[in-house]
Parts: C-alpha cells; sequence; structure tokens
C-alpha cells in the first residue's frame, strides 16, 4: 500500500514540475540567504576563538605597564618570586605578520598550541631554530626564520611561538608585553601595588573584546538572514498550501479507497521531509557559493571597523551546514502546519468540487486583520518605550510581520473602492476579479512588501549614516596634512622641521584608560583654532574650548556618555584628577569610548605618552612641496605622510565595504521576493482558465486578457510598493533611533532619499512586468480547445 | 447473505435543527446479487450507500458486510473494508489525474495488495482502453474515464461492488453502454452490486430493486 500511495502523491509532482520546482527552489533560496550568513558567522566566530585562544584574551586576567612600555625581565621574576602565577607574553610584526611569543611551561593549559604534556611536541618547539604555528597562508608570507608548522586553530593573520624565539625574531631580548594572569593563584600573595606598582591588571570579561564589539555587526546580519528566509518561507507556503489544495481531491479518493488518514499525512510529511532535505542541500551548496563571495568583504568590514581578524577563505564547517538542513526541514514543517492540519480536519465526505484559492475564509480573514492589528499596535508601543537590542528586533519583527499580515486586507479595501466607483463593465469586471486573485497571490506580494520594506529602511539607513559620516570626516579631518614618526626623537625632529613652514602643528597623542569603568581612549588636544572652528557638538556648555584648554573640562564622544550615562556638568575622573564635561560630540563608526582633554592636562597626567603622529595645519597647494622635503630632508618613508583627501577616501572606502554585505543580501532579498511573484503567478495561471473562459467566451481576446493579467501584477506591485515606503521609513527610524544606538552606542540623524526610493520602486515595478510576462503570454496563448472544456460537461 | 443492514439511523445537524436522514432501514444483498436502490433527491440512499462502503458512521442499526460488522471499526479498520473488501464507484469518476490510465486501473488492487497484472490486462482489454493505457484521465472523456473507474474497481476482486450514480455524469448512449458492461464485469467476478440510481431505466437492469422514501425502505 505504501509504495502505490508514495507512487500517486509524486506522480503529482511529476506532472505539476513547476510547482515542483517553485517548492524546491524557494526552500534552496531560503535556506540558501540563511545558511550563507550563518556560515559567515560561523567562520568569524572561529577566528574570535582562535584569536582569545592565542592571547588568552577575555578568558584570563592580564598585567601590563600602565605606560604602554615593556615589562622588564626583573619584573617578572619579582612576581613569580612573589608567588604570582604568571605568563609572558611578547607581541610584534614580522613581515606585517603578528607574531606572539608566549612561554609554554607557565602559560595556563589549554593556551596556545603546544602543551607541557605533549613531550615530543614541546622539545621540538624549544629546540633547534624553533616552531612556529599559523595558518598555511599566514605562514608563507613568513620568511624562512624558523620551522613553520600549519595549524588551523591559530587565528588568522597570526603566528604563535616560543617567547625566547619571538624576542630574537623581533629583536627584543629580554623584553615581555604583558602578563597572563592563571586563574588560580596561591592565597597570601603580596598585592601587585607593593611588587610591581607600574603594572596596571586588566580583569577577564569573558568571551573575547573583539568578539563582544562584533556581535551586533554579526545580528544585523543574522537580522537580514531571516528575514530572506521568511521571504522564500512565504514562497515555501504558497507552493505546499497550492499543491494541497490541487491534491485535495486525491486524497479523499485515496481515502475513500481504503488509505488510513494516519498514513496519508504520514507519507506527505514523509515526501515533505525529502524534498526539505533535497533543497536543503541545495540551498546549503548555494549558500556556500554565496557566502564565499561575501566572506572577502565581510573579513575586510571587521578589520576596518573592529580591527577583527577574520578568515577571508570559507571553511566547511558541519555545524552550519547541519543548522541549513535543520532550517530548511524546519522551514517547511512550518509552511506545512497549516496545509496539513486542514488536511486532518478535512471530512472524507466533503463536496467534490475543487475549492478556488480566491475564496479565502471570512473567519480566517478576520483573525489575520486582528492579529495584524495586534502586532502593529505593539510595534508602536515597543516603538515609545523600547530600549536595548531585544527590544529593536522584537519592534522590527512586530512592524513587519504586522504589516505582511494586514497587506492583503488593505489591498481588498483599496480594491473594493476601486470596484465601486468603476463605471464599465469591463472595468467592473477586472476589479472584481483582481480581487479574486488577491488570496493567492498575497503571499507573494507580502513577500515583495517586506523586500521592498527592508530595501527602503537598509537604504535609508546606510545613506544617511554615509551622509553623516562625510561631515563627520569633514570635520575630524581639518588638518591637511597627517605625519606619522617612528620614534619620539624622530618626531621631535619632525616637529622642529615643520613648525617654520605650517600654521600650526596638532599632536595626536592617545592614552588607553578607563573612564566610568568604560574602556576609554584619551586624546590630549592642543588648543587650536582647528578645533574651535570645525568641531560641532551634540550637546555642549557654552565655550567648552576654553574650558578645555584652562585644564578643568573634558569633552566626551557619544558613546561613552551614552553607556556610562554620564551628561554635561558631570565630573570625570583620570587617574585622580577631576574634569568637568564641557561637550559631547558624535564619534561614528568608533566601537569605544573617548574622551579629550587638554594637551598641559594630558602631559602632566601621562608624562612617558610621546606623539608620533601630528596634523598640520598649511595651505592645500603647499602639502606636495612639505611632503618632498619631509622625504629628502628626514628621510620619512612616503607611508609616514598621507593628506586629507587620501584618508578620507580610505575611510569611504572602509565604510563603502561595510556596507556591501548589506547592499548584496538587499538586492538578493528583491529577487526573491521577485521570483515568488513570478511562481506565484505560474501556479495560479492553471486556476485562471475556469476563471477567464466566461470573459472569453462572452468577447474578451485572449490577447486582451494577457494584457490585463499583466496590468494586474502591475497594479498590485504599485500599490504594495505604496504601502512598503512607509513601512520602509518606519523600518529606518526603528534601525537609527533603537538598534544602532543599542548596537553601537550612537543616533544617526535620518535623511530622506526620494530619488533612491523612486528608482528602488522602478526596480520593483520591473521585476513584477519580468514575473508577469511569462504567465501573461501562456494565458494569451491559451488554445481555444482549453478554454472550451471549462464549459464541457464531461469535466 | 454478503451485506445485512438492520435498523439503520443517521441524522445531520442543519440550521433548522437534527435531520433525519435514515430512519430505521432493514435490507440484505447476497453474493453475486445486483441490487438497484432508487429514491428521490434527499431520501437518503447516497447516505445508506456511504455507511455501507464504511465511508461515514451511522448513529445506530447495525452493518454486516462478509460477516464484518462495520458499527464497531475505527477509522482505520473501516478504511480496511475498503480497500479489501468493498469497490466503490463514484459519479465524479474520482480517478488520480497524475497518475496514467494503467496506473489508475491497478491502484486499488496495490492498495489492497492484490494486484494482478494479467487481471488488469484483462480488464483493460474488456473496457476497450488497451490503447490508452499510457494517457492520462485528462485526456480521455467522461465515459472512458467512468469505464477506468469501474477496472480500478473491479481490479482487487472486491466481494461488494457500491455504485453511486455512476453514470449521473454521462449522456443516455454512454451510460446504457457503461453500465452494461459494470453489470458483465461484476457478474464475472461473482462480486456483489449496490447501485444508487434515481433512473428507473437503469434499475430495471438490475435483478432487485429497493425503493428509499423519507429513509425508509418503501
Amino acid at each position: 500500500m505504501t509504495r502505490a500511495v508514495f507512487q500517486a502523491l509524486l506522480s503529482h509532482w511529476c506532472r505539476n514540475p513547476l510547482q515542483l520546482f517553485t517548492l524546491l527552489a524557494g526552500l534552496a533560496l531560503a535556506t540558501a540567504l540563511w545558511s550563507g550568513v550563518q556560515a559567515i558567522n560561523a567562520e568569524a566566530q572561529a577566528s574570535y576563538d582562535a584569536a582569545a585562544a592565542t592571547l588568552g584574551e577575555g578568558t584570563f586576567d592580564q598585567l601590563s605597564r600602565r605606560d604602554g612600555q615593556p615589562i622588564s625581565l626583573a619584573t617578572y621574576i619579582n612576581l613569580r618570586r612573589a608567588g604570582w602565577l604568571v605568563s609572558p607574553v611578547i607581541e610584534g610584526r614580522l613581515e606585517g605578520v603578528r607574531l606572539v611569543g608566549f612561554d609554554p611551561l607557565t602559560a595556563p593549559n589549554g593556551l596556545g598550541p603546544v602543551k607541557v604534556t605533549d613531550s615530543l611536541d614541546i622539545n621540538a618547539f624549544f629546540t633547534g631554530r624553533g616552531q612556529i604555528f599559523g595558518r598555511s597562508a599566514t605562514l608563507a608570507g613568513l620568511p624562512d626564520v624558523a620551522d613553520k608548522v600549519p595549524a588551523t586553530d591559530v587565528a588568522p593573520g597570526t603566528v604563535i611561538t616560543d617567547i625566547g624565539v619571538a624576542q630574537r625574531l623581533l629583536d627584543r631580548s629580554g623584553q615581555i608585553d604583558r602578563l597572563i594572569v592563571t586563574s588560580q593563584q596561591p592565597k597570601g600573595q603580596r598585592p601587585l601595588a607593593e611588587i610591581a606598582p607600574e603594572l596596571t591588571r586588566r580583569v577577564a570579561q569573558g568571551g573575547s573584546d573583539v568578539g563582544r564589539l562584533t556581535d551586533s555587526f554579526h545580528l544585523n546580519l543574522t537580522a537580514f538572514g531571516l528575514l530572506s528566509f521568511a521571504v522564500g518561507i512565504f514562497i515555501v507556503h504558497g507552493a505546499i498550501g497550492l499543491a494541497f489544495e490541487q491534491r485535495r481531491p486525491v486524497v479523499r479518493t485515496l481515502r475513500a479507497l481504503g488509505v488510513p488518514l494516519q498514513r496519508l499525512m504520514l507519507l506527505m510529511a514523509i515526501e515533505l521531509a525529502g524534498m526539505a532535505l533535497i533543497a536543503g542541500a541545495l540551498g546549503v551548496m548555494l549558500g556556500y557559493i554565496i557566502a564565499s563571495q561575501l566572506l572577502p568583504d565581510v573579513a575586510a568590514t571587521l578589520r576596518g571597523l573592529y580591527g577583527a581578524e577574520v578568515a577571508g577563505t570559507l571553511q566547511l564547517r558541519p555545524v552550519w551546514w547541519l543548522s541549513g538542513l535543520a532550517i530548511a526541514l524546519g522551514g517547511t514543517a512550518m509552511a506545512a502546519t497549516t496545509a496539513f492540519l486542514r488536511l486532518a480536519r478535512m471530512p472524507l465526505l466533503a463536496g467534490a468540487s475543487k475549492r478556488a484559492l480566491s475564496m479565502a475564509a471570512g473567519a480566517a480573514a478576520r483573525a489575520q486583520g486582528i492579529l495584524a492589528a495586534i502586532l502593529l499596535s505593539f510595534a508602536a508601543v515597543l516603538a515609545i518605550v523600547a530600549d536595548g537590542l531585544v527590544a529593536g528586533f522584537a519592534l522590527l519583527a512586530a512592524l513587519l510581520i504586522g504589516a505582511a499580515l494586514g497587506l492583503p486586507l488593505l489591498l481588498d479595501r483599496a480594491l473594493s473602492v476601486c470596484e465601486r466607483m468603476a463605471r464599465g463593465v469591463r472595468a467592473q469586471w477586472f476589479w472584481a476579479d483582481t480581487r479574486q486573485q488577491l488570496p493567492g497571490l498575497s503571499l507573494a506580494l507580502a513577500a515583495l512588501l517586506l523586500a521592498m520594506a527592508a530595501n527602503v529602511g537598509v537604504t535609508t539607513m546606510v545613506s544617511s549614516f554615509r551622509l553623516t559620516f562625510t561631515g563627520f570626516l569633514d570635520q575630524r579631518l581639518s588638518s591637511e596634512l597627517y605625519v606619522t614618526a617612528e620614534s619620539p626623537e624622530q618626531a621631535a625632529a619632525i616637529v622642529d622641521f615643520v613648525t617654520p613652514q605650517v600654521r600650526s602643528v596638532l599632536p595626536i597623542q592617545s592614552v588607553a584608560a578607563q573612564v566610568a569603568g568604560l574602556k576609554t581612549e584619551v586624546f590630549g588636544a592642543r588648543d587650536d583654532a582647528t578645533y574651535r572652528d570645525n568641531w560641532k557638538f551634540l550637546t555642549a556648555v557654552s565655550a567648552p574650548w576654553d574650558k578645555v584648554a584652562a585644564g578643568t573640562a573634558i569633552l566626551i564622544n557619544e558613546q561613552l556618555a551614552r553607556r556610562s550615562g554620564l551628561e554635561l556638568g558631570d565630573s570625570v575622573t583620570l587617574d585622580s584628577r577631576n574634569f568637568t564635561i564641557a561637550g559631547v560630540y558624535g564619534d561614528y563608526g568608533n566601537p569605544i569610548g573617548q574622551a579629550i582633554i587638554t594637551e598641559s592636562a594630558f602631559k602632566s597626567l601621562y608624562p612617558n605618552i610621546a606623539a608620533l603622529r601630528f596634523g598640520l595645519r598649511l595651505p592645500a597647494e603647499a602639502v606636495p612641496a612639505l611632503v618632498q622635503s619631509l622625504e629628502d630632508d628626514l628621510n620619512l618613508p612616503p607611508a609616514n605622510t598621507i593628506n586629507q583627501a587620501g584618508i578620507k577616501a580610505f575611510s569611504l572606502a572602509i565604510f563603502d565595504r561595510t556596507f556591501t554585505v548589506t547592499t548584496a543580501l538587499n538586492v538578493l532579498t528583491l529577487s526573491v521576493a521577485g521570483f515568488a511573484i513570478l511562481m506565484s503567478l505560474l501556479t495560479l495561471a492553471a486556476l485562471r482558465v475556469p476563471q477567464l473562459a466566461p470573459a472569453w467566451a462572452m468577447g474578451m481576446t485572449r490577447r486582451s486578457l494577457g494584457g490585463l493579467e499583466m496590468v494586474r501584477t502591475v497594479l498590485l506591485a504599485s500599490l504594495t510598493a505604496l504601502v512598503a515606503l512607509p513601512l520602509g521609513l518606519l523600518l529606518a527610524w526603528a534601525l537609527l533611533a533603537i538598534v544602532n544606538v543599542a548596537a553601537f552606542g550612537w543616533r544617526l540623524p535620518m535623511f530622506l532619499f526620494p530619488l533612491d526610493y523612486l528608482r528602488l520602486v522602478g526596480f520593483a515595478l520591473a521585476a513584477a512586468v519580468l514575473a508577469a510576462l511569462w504567465p501573461a503570454w501562456r494565458l494569451a496563448r491559451t488554445p481555444p480547445g482549453d478554454l472550451l472544456k471549462v464549459f464541457s460537461n464531461e469535466r | 447473505m454478503l451485506l445485512t443492514v438492520t435498523d439503520l439511523r443517521k441524522s445531520y445537524a442543519t440550521a433548522d435543527g437534527s435531520f433525519d436522514v435514515l430512519r430505521g432501514v432493514d435490507m440484505g444483498l447476497d453474493a453475486g446479487e445486483t441490487l438497484a436502490l432508487t429514491g428521490e433527491s434527499g431520501s437518503g440512499k447516497s447516505t445508506l450507500l456511504h455507511l455501507v462502503g464504511g465511508l461515514d458512521a451511522p448513529d445506530s442499526g447495525q452493518i454486516v458486510v462478509d460477516g464484518t460488522a462495520l458499527t464497531g471499526l475505527d477509522d482505520r479498520g473501516r478504511a480496511k473494508l475498503r480497500r479489501e473488501t468493498v469497490g466503490v464507484v463514484f459519479q465524479q469518476f474520482n480517478l488520480i489525474p497524475s497518475l496514467r490510465v494503467a496506473d489508475n486501473i491497478a491502484f486499488q488492487a496495490r492498495l489492497a495488495g492484490r494486484h494482478d497484472p494479467a487481471w488488469c490486462a484483462v480488464l483493460a482489454d474488456r473496457i476497450g482502453l488497451t490503447p490508452q493505457l499510457r494517457k492520462y484521465p485528462e485526456q480521455l472523456s467522461g465515459g472512458q474515464q467512468q469505464r477506468v473507474a469501474i477496472a480500478r474497481t473491479l481490479a482487487p476482486r472486491p466481494k461488494l461492488v457500491l455504485a453511486d450514480e455512476p453514470t449521473g455524469n454521462l449522456d443516455e448512449a454512454t451510460a446504457a453502454a457503461v453500465l452494461a458492461l459494470m453489470l458483465e464485469l461484476v457478474r464475472d467476478t461473482g462480486a456483489g452490486l449496490l447501485m444508487v440510481t434515481h433512473s428507473n431505466k437503469l434499475a430495471g437492469l438490475m435483478q432487485r430493486r429497493l425503493h428509499l422514501a423519507s429513509g425508509q425502505i418503501a
């Protein structure tokens, strides 16, 4: 029996290959976008984990010198003698590769590629030229200075070796950059301040800093992946729903012939699961291709924004291809639930007539309307009270799902008004027929709505960001030339050399500090008209620069203000010296807190920090000559001078790469929505014949019917676009005012870009026209015999 | 006795309250016997056929088919009865549109686990559709489709054949030809036939006839 039933079920797909293609393609696309994003996230996470394992970052407390200078061997020995279980680490760059030297004998368990228990390994590690562990690609960039051992669990762009080897290769004999404090420490240790007062202890935060910084970026990617998946599932839901509707009489026949309902449902579930696995496998493969195309841009983004190293190549990780298959199965189950519930409740002896998809049940429509209203009300409440990332995403979800559910009802009302206003009989028929098509097309239209709204929202966010960022760069990069020295001596020589030739020399000096318990980069700014004239504050007291210059005030960036709750007039302590907050400034793209004090206060607090970078103010036309003389007279390498235009171009390039992924996902989502419309129209085409045959019989030509079909699709897409625009703007507002603030710590002003929206509507309508072209053409060429069959008594 | 129906009752809930479709029906059918069940629209003849075929459950009363009491069977048990003992020919043909004619003919026999390719070939030949075996139902006329449905019903050699207005969708000439064929095949297989019809002419071709009026045998 099972075989016969399976044959009957599967034969449906053989006779309806387009429907099968819709189902498989929809599911494969949904899985591809989801698993592609997951692949990127998994790859990045693996890189962060590798980095954390390499450096002990986030897992163990670290000791380093307050002034950022190396720790001496004597200090290390003193600490060990005092009972401190610490392990030395040195870091540096060798041919552009980050070289980390550590001591496996004292390192905490699990840190580094070799352990003291691996006796064979450790001998090789210490003896001879020593060993260097790293990814093959990274090792390839190093000269032949030690035995290279490929290791995939080392962070990208980093190599690890014994501390002695590292000191030799970096030419920093006897130096230590930091000390890892192991978790278990003996009781009764002497305090750190007694043994090494120059050291400061950084407490482990649990998990890597980079991981935390990039969480919001990955959350955004995941949200986009989920949105694409939802759009794909709309297609699958439509395809499964239609298939079940079409097979309703067959199911009834099978049951009448003696197939038990439970067995039938089980076999249909197995059939769908099989398809989900096939589509899921295809989707995972497609996702791999998408991810491998996008990963280099994501890696560049993470490096540019957060300084996080992520491998630019993708590895096949079981976790994501398994999750890809699981999401395909889960998505299919979700999309098929309604169809299965209907099947289970379907009476064996119900009327055998085909249930047209256009006959939407009134009760279901009412329930959908109520649910949409509840979700949109919930979104409205969240818009007022939401604070934090989770609430922000809940707002986005409620807004999008509510709008998608409400769209068919809204369109139905609009079409109903048009129907009432129509004068001619043909127009009346057109509007009535369009309303009848609405239930069958509503899923595809909802997919289009989501894709367009996401597009409008993200375009608004990115373009607003870009506009603000460009203005911000103009404000920040006001010096015409930036010069970097390689040593304090060279810095002094540069200052002496350029001072007579330029209007002002602005040292750029900073130190990592803690403000209100948060990691903050403190800058010491010279009192200069450059800052007074160009800087714009989000909020400030009157004459903030005067107060800063007096040495009593501090300026902080928005992210520090938001995260610490600090406001104007509040007091901030830097190394036991108090400053009053005189201004808060926007600092876009910076993940951490920043503060500015005057140069003299900075020097008294951090006397050991010497400025190595300088901004030089001079006429723009004098820049090339000065650069040339710096190269000629001071032997400054060209790489150490960069003009304003260069930095701006570099910053904008990083910015644009940051959003390449978003743009790509935007385009993919819109394509999936276009595909949804095409598939809905094609699968509905068969149901259309009985609806159109009477109109044909009464004198309309097949050509005009095909033309009207096209007009109908474009009209429905246009109405959807009208709803999508305000929805997208709401989405943009939520992204900028809630999600962005929670994720990055700063709020961007929202700008509108009417031309971009117009272009998007144009794209969406073009997609709708393309999607409708083939079905309309097929309809216009429907053989009269097919139309006549509708009137045949024998059917 | 192949089929025994005793004091069978069935009612449906309507907007105006409960409507008694069958009000204590008693009847029987012997193996190899052909019986026409006639009556006006709404007299309960299709309901009686559905109950006998295990497609629906009665409110009370007893139905015994080939020694099995249907009233004690659950959904699974009734499905087994439909699969192995009873064959139903519907007015709407109810063929599986995605299967070819040959597969449709063999379908119920395969469900019952009694597929006999030689017998299916004989049936295809007897219904005159051997050249059409590779076609799909939609490529056949209504009369041809109903002949396929009859062959499908007889392929597992059921003991009881139930036919619900089997020629209701066909023109007069085709209806007569199809019914003659069905009677011939039923006789050859030795099955009992209970046919619902509102045509006195067709009922006259059966060995016996019962008239149902207001839910009771008149």
